[in-house]
């Protein structure tokens, strides 16, 4: 796919590509600049720097040095770098110096094109790659806090920005003492063993429960289905504040408030609606047929759901666990409400450490969850491929 | 159905259709039918039955708080009575038989330790009354102690608890004392227990531990007599008040406890009553001799004034405006919890505005769904492009891309915003940057949180991926092709995008917006942590009533507004998309 080429390449003239490359490098001259001190001699500096580099490696050198003339580039921003500004430096000025040697030669030689049908006018080729920076842009931002986090929690200060010794990637600016303080502090303890209590209780009740009530949803004639099923998606629609106000005055009243048979009740509650969905989203694709067969031949309806039925709707069922999983092990407000002292889980540990701000263990602990996010996402997609697969779908 | 076939030696005869067992196909099928239903029902009854006590059962609770109001009846059963027939409007003080009853009422309430309660109660609708019954709850001992001394000197066995419980002791006035140990209950806000507790109670006992007696199977060993309650009312009452309390709050024995002051103050009250004295006089009992002695003392014992007791202890009392306020809260039901929620209140004049200063709800309510619609507005934004870009992309990079948005879905709300409070605080990550690249000068940094930018920023990030499935599922179905002919007749590019692209994108906008709405307008935790005063959501003064002003009431009606929004929009994403098709990844 990306080998077709179509639109051809070709020189692009002078004006065209030593302006470009001007400006281009005159946007990323205002950081430099201003980083530096001055704004408008950094844009001076690198309109000049990558016109004439533009000019040199296109109608000069042109297409044959190519490979020398970019690992020029590269070397000598590299060194720039260096010298203006130490390791850092040298780090941004790789970064820097392979982008500009591989933009030069994309729009010198019109290989911008090259992907694109050929009748587009320039405003239409402008518009498709403004379009996916605007995208990359988005996608930055959605990805960004939680890369930040990683870093930050390596940090052998107690604050919670970068410190110039980490930015110059001095050994001493990190440290492990985060990781160490969450697994040596009773509290962070305490909280990580209640969320191991709690959040497999409350996934296997929300499981157990919701697999049966998904197969009978999905049978064929359910007498009020519509209304059943608003019920039972509701916990995820009401706003856990309301949920959690709802069971701390209901709790109470019964003597579950405080206990961790409450906290477990309450988060199972609000496991069930992925579970549901998930199921019934596997039962949908689901081929009848094949537990007719089952029965024709000779088994009874507790062989054909364990040996038929069950292996096909694993996959549902296990990606709805590890969402009831998930919802539980997150959950803060309505463990806030419904637990007690005795039942403080790691979000909710975390909640009361940013609301005082009191030590950046919280970065550690977050870095190990989205670790452990990972890995879930991990396997759920394995598993929709897989159920997909089963069901005779192609993945896509 | 799969047992059903057609009879075959019935072909061509007429009559019904029968199935292999002789029955009409039309019966069988419907008991086929019938079969099928109930064996789905059974299947989805554990859950639902689990769904309906951990779930709706709760809420249904919280909608009851919003209206309940039993406490002041409750607390004040005879006060409440009496002040019925009380015209708030007239500028007049009750009578003196309403600050009678509320003596009574506060004495017991005080002696329990309910009577604060009730004030903080009241005190959400007037400044000043909860002071008002601590310190009145403090000082009612010494109206009946005065008395308790008189008494004394006349004769020493007024100051003798077993003297006092074999004049009151007899037979026939079982209902005085139930009527009172029901009214004690409800102060304390016990219900006698239903037939569904008992039998849970049986069932707990099996399995785990016997429940604590009921409080009204608790055996007083007090029978009040029914003379003594003919001849002194008040004292009977006061006194079956007092052997309630002791027996099942204090849990002592009634006949070895001396009596509480009430009780004298009370037959103080009974001996000024006309037609008691001549009733003492006929009385042949226990205690004949010490009832005659006091009789010929009458004088030394003149009849309480409570109004007066009430002002010395308080000139409150006295103020209409206090009284207004326990009469317009003694309905055991109130829709004041829910004008307060819409700024407004109750007077006696009727429904009128909250002073300025007060008004809050209606601000917030404002507030939270401008910021929910900023939010949704974001979040369609910055979804469409990228949902976009993941449909139409081929599916190896599409899929890459899908673990971006994905991976934020997964990871952990606290994680999430805690990112946001590192980049966004003045000493975070994006204004260091900013500052390192001289776009800020250093004194001058960005205060992006703890206001409302930092929790539009920070949901939107949150929400978003709750924006890009739904949209990203709808685009999916859409062919390429379709814009292609569109162009290919002639239409420029934004209008084949317009006229063509968009107009089928609408149902994953809608599902999109709606589900954020939804999402947005209930949240707590990042308007909590990032929001500062001025970025919090309804919720969060929801979450502060529940745990810090302890105004359950006025938290269970701003909650019940929200619920009622949110189910609005419930039931509109569920006509426009359906809860069925609600997919995660």
């Amino acid at each position: 796919m990306s080998d077709i080429v179509l639109t051809d390449t070709f020189k692009k003239p002078l004006g065209f590509h030593v302006a470009v490359a001007a400006a281009a490098g005159a946007f990323a001259g205002i950081f430099i600049g201003a980083a530096q001190g001055s704004s408008l001699l950094g844009i001076v500096v690198g309109a000049l720097l990558m016109g004439a580099l533009s000019f040199l490696a296109i109608e000069v050198l042109g297409r044959s040095a190519e490979k020398a003339v970019r690992w020029g580039i590269l070397a000598m921003f590299a060194l720039g770098g260096f010298l203006f500004g130490g390791l850092p430096g040298l780090v941004m000025g790789l970064l820097f110096g392979w982008f500009f040697g591989w933009f030069i030669y994309w729009i010198g030689f019109n290989r911008y094109r090259a992907k694109l049908v050929p009748y587009l006018t320039s405003g239409q080729v402008l518009w498709y790659y403004a379009f996916r920076v605007i995208c990359g842009a988005i996608f930055v931002f959605l990805i960004t806090p939680i890369i930040v986090v990683m870093p930050l929690s390596f940090n052998a200060e107690d604050f919670f920005t970068f410190t110039p010794e980490m930015l110059r990637f001095d050994p001493e600016g990190y440290s492990l003492k985060h990781y160490r303080d969450f697994l040596t502090n009773d509290d962070w303890q305490q909280a990580l063993w209640n969320s191991v209590r709690i959040a497999p209780a409350a996934t296997i009740l929300s499981v157990g429960f919701g697999t049966l009530a998904a197969i009978g949803l999905s049978q064929p004639h359910v007498p009020f289905r519509r209304a059943i099923m608003a019920i039972l998606i509701s916990p995820m629609i009401v706003p856990l504040i309301i949920s959690a106000a709802g069971m701390y005055f209901f709790y109470s009243r019964i003597g579950l408030q405080g206990t961790y048979m409450g906290v477990v009740l309450a988060h199972a509650v609000l496991g069930i609606p992925f579970v549901i969905i998930t199921v019934t989203a596997t039962l949908v694709g689901f081929d009848r047929s094949l537990t007719r067969a089952a029965a024709n031949m000779g088994a009874d309806p507790v062989t054909t759901f364990f040996r038929v039925q069950m292996p096909l709707i694993m996959p549902g069922v296990i990606s709805g666990a590890l969402f009831a999983f998930i919802t539980s092990f997150d959950e803060v407000v309505v463990v806030l409400f419904v637990g007690s002292a005795g039942q403080k889980t790691l979000p909710w540990q975390m909640f009361i450490g940013l609301r005082e701000q009191i030590s950046p263990t919280i970065l550690a602990v977050a870095t190990i969850l989205v670790v452990i996010s990972i890995g879930l996402l991990t396997v759920v997609e394995m598993l929709r491929r897989r159920s997909e697969r089963l069901r005779g779908m192609s993945p896509g | 159905m799969t047992d059903a076939t057609h009879d075959t030696t019935a072909r061509g005869k007429p009559g019904p259709m029968l199935a292999a067992d002789g029955t009409p196909l039309k019966r069988s099928l419907a008991r086929a039918l019938r079969m099928q239903k109930i064996r789905a029902l059974l299947l989805i009854a554990p859950l639902l039955l689990f769904v309906l006590v951990t779930f709706i059962a709760p809420i249904a609770d919280m909608l009851f708080r919003s209206v309940e109001n039993d406490i002041v009846a409750n607390t004040l059963p005879d006060t409440v009575e009496e002040l019925a027939s009380w015209d708030g409007a007239s500028g007049e003080t009750p009578s003196e038989a309403v600050y009678q009853a509320l003596y009574f009422d506060l004495f017991i309430a005080a002696e329990a330790k309910e009577h604060t309660k009730l004030g903080t109660r009241l005190n959400y609708e007037q400044t000043g009354i909860s002071s008002l019954f601590r310190s009145t709850g403090r000082n009612l001992d010494d109206l009946g102690k005065d008395y308790q001394k008189t008494l004394k000197k006349i004769d020493k066995s007024w100051d003798d608890g077993a003297f006092w419980y074999a004049l009151m002791s007899g037979e026939g006035g079982e209902e005085v004392l139930e009527s009172h140990r029901l009214q004690y209950m409800q102060l304390i806000g016990q219900s006698p227990r239903s037939i569904i507790s008992r039998v849970w109670c049986v069932i707990r006992g099996i399995f785990y531990k016997a429940c604590p007696t009921a409080l009204e199977d608790i055996d007083l060993n007090f029978t009040p007599s029914a003379e003594a309650a003919q001849m002194l009312p008040a004292t009977v009452a006061a006194y079956s008040d007092f052997a309630v309390f002791t027996v099942l709050a204090d849990g002592d024995v009634v006949a070895e406890e001396d009596p509480w002051e009430a009780v004298y103050a009370a037959f103080a009250q009974d001996l000024n009553t006309s037609g008691t004295v001549d009733k003492i006089q006929s009385y042949s009992g226990p205690g004949q001799a010490e009832l005659l002695a006091v009789t010929e003392n009458l004088a030394d014992l003149p009849a309480p004034d409570f109004k007066t007791t009430f002002l010395d202890i308080d000139k409150d009392w006295g103020k209409i405006e206090n009284w207004q306020t326990i009469k317009i809260y003694s309905p055991k039901y109130t829709s004041g919890y829910f004008l307060n929620s819409v700024d407004l209140m109750k007077t006696p004049e009727g429904i009128d505005a909250r002073p300025e200063n007060q008004r809050i709800y209606l601000k917030l309510f404002k507030r939270t769904l401008f910021m929910s619609l900023v939010i949704t507005g974001s979040c369609i934004l910055l979804g469409y492009p990228v949902a976009w870009i993941l449909a139409n992309l081929p599916a190896r990079k599409a899929n890459l891309l899908m673990i971006l948005v994905l991976l934020p879905f997964w990871t952990s709300l606290l994680v999430r915003t805690s990112a946001w409070k590192i980049m966004l605080q003045q000493q975070g990550v994006i204004n260091d940057t900013l500052v390192w690249l001289g776009l800020v000068a250093d004194g001058n940094r960005l205060v992006m949180i703890n206001n409302q930018f930092g929790t539009i920023v920070a949901m939107t990030h949150i929400l978003l991926p709750f924006m890009i499935l739904p949209m990203y599922s709808v685009m999916q179905t859409i062919p390429p092709t379709y814009l292609r002919a569109a162009k290919s007749l002639g239409a420029t590019n934004w209008t084949a995008f317009w006229r063509v692209y968009f107009l089928q994108t609408v149902p994953g906008i809608g599902a999109g917006s709606i589900l954020v709405f939804i999402l947005s307008i209930g949240y707590y935790i990042t308007p909590e942590i990032v929001g500062g005063t001025t970025g919090t959501f309804i919720s969060n003064r929801i979450a502060y009533h529940i745990s810090s002003s302890l105004n359950w009431g006025l938290a269970a009606a701003l909650g019940t507004i929200l619920l009622g929004v949110v189910l609005l929009l419930y039931w509109a994403y569920d006509r426009i998309v359906g809860i069925d098709n609600v997919k995660l990844g």
